[in-house]
């Protein structure tokens, strides 16, 4: 099964990617996406992909060139970071709504101002709402087991809708780790030759990106709407497949010691196995302490997040974003309103850190705990704190 | 002018009978710009895909569950219309390589209007040239943002009056010179560069058939009148092309691997541009001395070209290498 392979993670998004019969890719270079750009680049000019790689001019022009290639017809791939994701975020609704399933890895890095290079969600919060699935990983081996995963399904029949891959900058994508690295029989035997639903070809003339008005507009956005949700038993079985062929399972929301726990944190992408060292110093201590990782963003999971933490309860969100002037983190509003009419639900704490790559180690976590454990009247529910920033 | 008059009859070859661009769109009567598109499909033929850009063009041809094309034809945005044109050209170079779709040559063309190209568009645009995309880009300029309500634009030449650069009490329309962008776009040393206009439709077509033959980008610019913005009468769009290319406003050329070449359309001396101004409303309050101003210039401008095409006539190519 595999290769057992140590390098650094970026450019095993790029190895993996390169295991897909990608037809097309557009990537501008952005720090940290840079070396996923370089190593496709590497990969197509030593002929080891069949790929045309455009070197365009900017990420806005890479998003549209993915959206023309697919359009066409051809597997199309992308990968940005932070500015350059804000400069894509224009397109993203127009590729989900053209129903093209173009695959991006996003290096998440924080956003301007001031400019930061360094990792947090800061970026891809804003594309929520963009109609794209959207997936957080935590290791090097679920950045690589996503980046095929991420072309089946967005392909799949019955969804038809671009994915993003979701990889925190440097935290992960500049990690030298040991992982497990998928052979090329293997993806054949897992990803079948992409089938598009129509194509820019002459013998078929098609109109794609028509004009629409109020007498059909709402009925697409509502079509969508739904492929994103049904999207979700796809991902399901791709994920299960995968786990048959290559023994690793996915599912949209991950716990760690959860089934017993009292006080639940809940994390999402790299910050998962810090988080995990500090439940286990936690039980030593006695605490029941339990940890809850989203991985699937959007669709967004709910029956799997409510099952997850109904029995908690304290339940500390995480956030490496924040919605200024707002409720807090986006993941905290979330989550509470996945949980509202919920008649068991726990009390809910929300923490930012991390962001603009503010390193969050293991004692950083215990505190929160702590924090939140200490918190006997409940004064501090419902409300949010900038995690150790200085006044 | 009755050229065009039973055409059919005398030199039915001339022109693809086929109609790539359907009735029954929404542009208004008398729009040049359209025609234009029209004239351009039959050039292209059906092996052809088409990008556009937001604009007229694009919300007149298609109106969900609606379209006007018989072409494939994709619009995402309004100012990347060249990168999307490149990413159908790179997936489809790709596809046909590995097999995946017959073996069939297809031309891929973007088109925007002078906004999409001029202004929001140019960098995605400069960067699609600066690749080599197998492509042809084509600007309908009616000089201005006509779809949002004749805005200006680096379009809008000088003096006219404009929604958002209007004549005034102490205004008299747009106060910069328009934007050369077939000189831009011949500086990046790309093949082939023209300028057209649908008022002269066999050299048009030509130009389109010869960026059609060239293997890579070429850029056509082409003038594109607009009685609605121009507030001219709907049945001038012809007239006022004619006139434009007959006063040296909008000369026709081509640029050819950097070398020029002066449309033979071109009049031996040009008119006085006040003709021209006559004809369109948006440049009924400019005085005679304003009117002198843009004179002097189109000479200038003209002078320049002829000057160009003098030293870089395709003929005197050999010359050229022997200096250099
Ligand atoms: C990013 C963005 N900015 C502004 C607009 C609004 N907009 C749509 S079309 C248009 C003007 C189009 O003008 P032009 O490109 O000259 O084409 P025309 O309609 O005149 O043919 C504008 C400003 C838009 N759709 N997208």
């Amino acid at each position: 099964m595999g290769k057992r392979v140590g390098m650094e993670v970026a450019i095993a998004v790029a190895e993996a990617v390169g295991l897909c019969d990608i037809d097309m890719a557009a990537v501008y270079p952005i720090t940290p996406q840079s070396h996923i750009a370089e190593h496709l680049s590497d990969l197509v000019a030593n002929g080891e992909i069949d790929a045309e790689f455009v070197t365009v001019e900017s990420e806005h022009s890479a998003m549209s060139a993915v959206i023309g290639a697919s359009g066409a017809g051809a597997r199309a791939f992308t990968a940005t970071s932070s500015q350059g994701l804000m400069l894509m975020h224009e397109l993203l609704p127009i590729a989900s709504a053209m129903r093209l399933p173009i695959c991006m890895a996003i290096a998440n890095r924080a956003i301007s101002g001031p400019l930061n290079i360094l990792n947090d969600h800061t970026d891809i919060m804003p594309q929520r709402d963009s109609g794209w699935i959207s997936m957080f990983v935590e290791n090097g081996q679920e950045a690589i087991d996503m980046s095929i995963i991420a072309f089946k399904i967005a392909e799949h029949k019955d969804v038809m809708l671009p994915v993003n891959v979701n990889i925190d900058g440097f935290q992960l994508t500049h990690m030298v780790e040991p992982f497990e690295m998928p052979t090329q029989e293997e993806v054949n035997q897992f990803l079948p030759p992409f089938v598009p639903h129509a194509t820019l070809h002459p013998a078929k003339p098609v109109t794609m990106g028509a004009f629409a008005m109020s007498d059909y507009f709402a009925e697409i956005m509502k079509a969508k709407d739904e492929a994103l949700k049904n999207s979700k038993k796809v991902i399901l079985e791709v994920w299960s497949e995968w786990a048959k062929l290559f023994g690793r399972s996915y599912k949209p929301v991950e716990t760690y010691k959860s089934e017993d726990a009292e006080i639940l944190m809940l994390t999402m992408g790299s910050m998962g196995e810090t988080a995990q060292m500090a439940i286990d110093e936690l039980r030593d201590k006695g605490i029941k302490a339990g940890l809850v990782k989203l991985r699937l963003w959007r669709p967004f999971p709910f029956e799997e997040l409510k099952a997850a933490v109904k029995n908690a309860k304290k339940l500390i969100v995480t956030d490496r974003a924040i919605s200024f002037g707002g409720p807090g983190g986006p993941v905290f509003s979330e989550i509470k309103s996945a949980l509202y009419a919920e008649n068991q639900r726990p009390l809910i704490y929300n923490y930012i850190y991390g962001l603009g790559g503010r390193d969050i180690p293991v004692p950083e976590f215990v505190g929160m705990f702590e924090k939140v454990l200490a918190d006997k009247t409940g004064q501090l529910v419902d409300s949010y704190e900038f995690w150790g920033v200085r006044e | 002018m009755n050229i065009v008059e039973n055409f059919d009859l005398f030199a039915p070859k001339l022109i693809n009978k086929q109609e790539l661009l359907s009735s029954g769109h929404r542009a208004c009567s008398g729009c040049g710009e359209v025609l234009a598109v029209r004239l351009m499909c039959k050039a292209l033929g059906e092996n052809t895909v088409i990008a556009a850009a937001t604009g007229c063009m694009e919300i007149i041809s298609s109106m969900f569950p609606t379209t006007a094309w018989r072409v494939p034809w994709i619009h995402v945005a309004f100012e990347n219309t060249a990168a999307v044109a490149s990413g159908v050209e790179a997936g489809l170079k790709a596809l046909r390589k590995k097999g995946k779709i017959d073996d069939r040559y297809i031309k891929v063309v973007g088109m925007a209007g002078d906004g999409g190209t001029m202004d929001i568009g140019f960098q995605a645009l400069s960067g699609a040239m600066e690749r080599g995309h197998d492509m042809i880009f084509v600007c309908f300029d009616n000089e201005a943002y006509m779809n949002t309500g004749i805005q200006r634009s680096s379009g809008t030449p000088m003096g006219a009056s404009t929604t958002t650069a209007p004549a005034g009490k102490v205004s008299s329309g747009q106060k910069t010179w328009k934007k050369n962008m077939a000189e831009i776009m011949a500086a990046h040393g790309i093949p082939y560069v023209a300028t057209a206009c649908p008022s002269y439709p066999l050299d048009f077509i030509r130009k389109i058939e010869k960026a059609k033959s060239i293997k890579g980008p070429s850029y056509i610019h082409c003038f594109s009148m607009c009685p609605t913005g121009w507030r001219s009468p709907s049945n001038t769009a012809i007239s006022v092309g004619r006139l434009a290319v007959e006063t040296g406003v909008f000369p026709l050329f081509e640029v050819e691997h950097g070398l020029y070449r002066v449309s033979p359309d071109m009049p031996k001396k040009l008119r006085p541009v006040k003709d021209y101004f006559k004809s369109q409303g948006r440049f009924r309050h400019l005085k005679e001395d304003e009117i002198d101003t843009i004179q002097d210039r189109i000479n200038l401008e003209y002078k320049k070209l002829l000057e160009k095409e003098k030293c870089l006539k395709t003929g005197n190519a050999q010359k050229i290498t022997e200096v250099g």
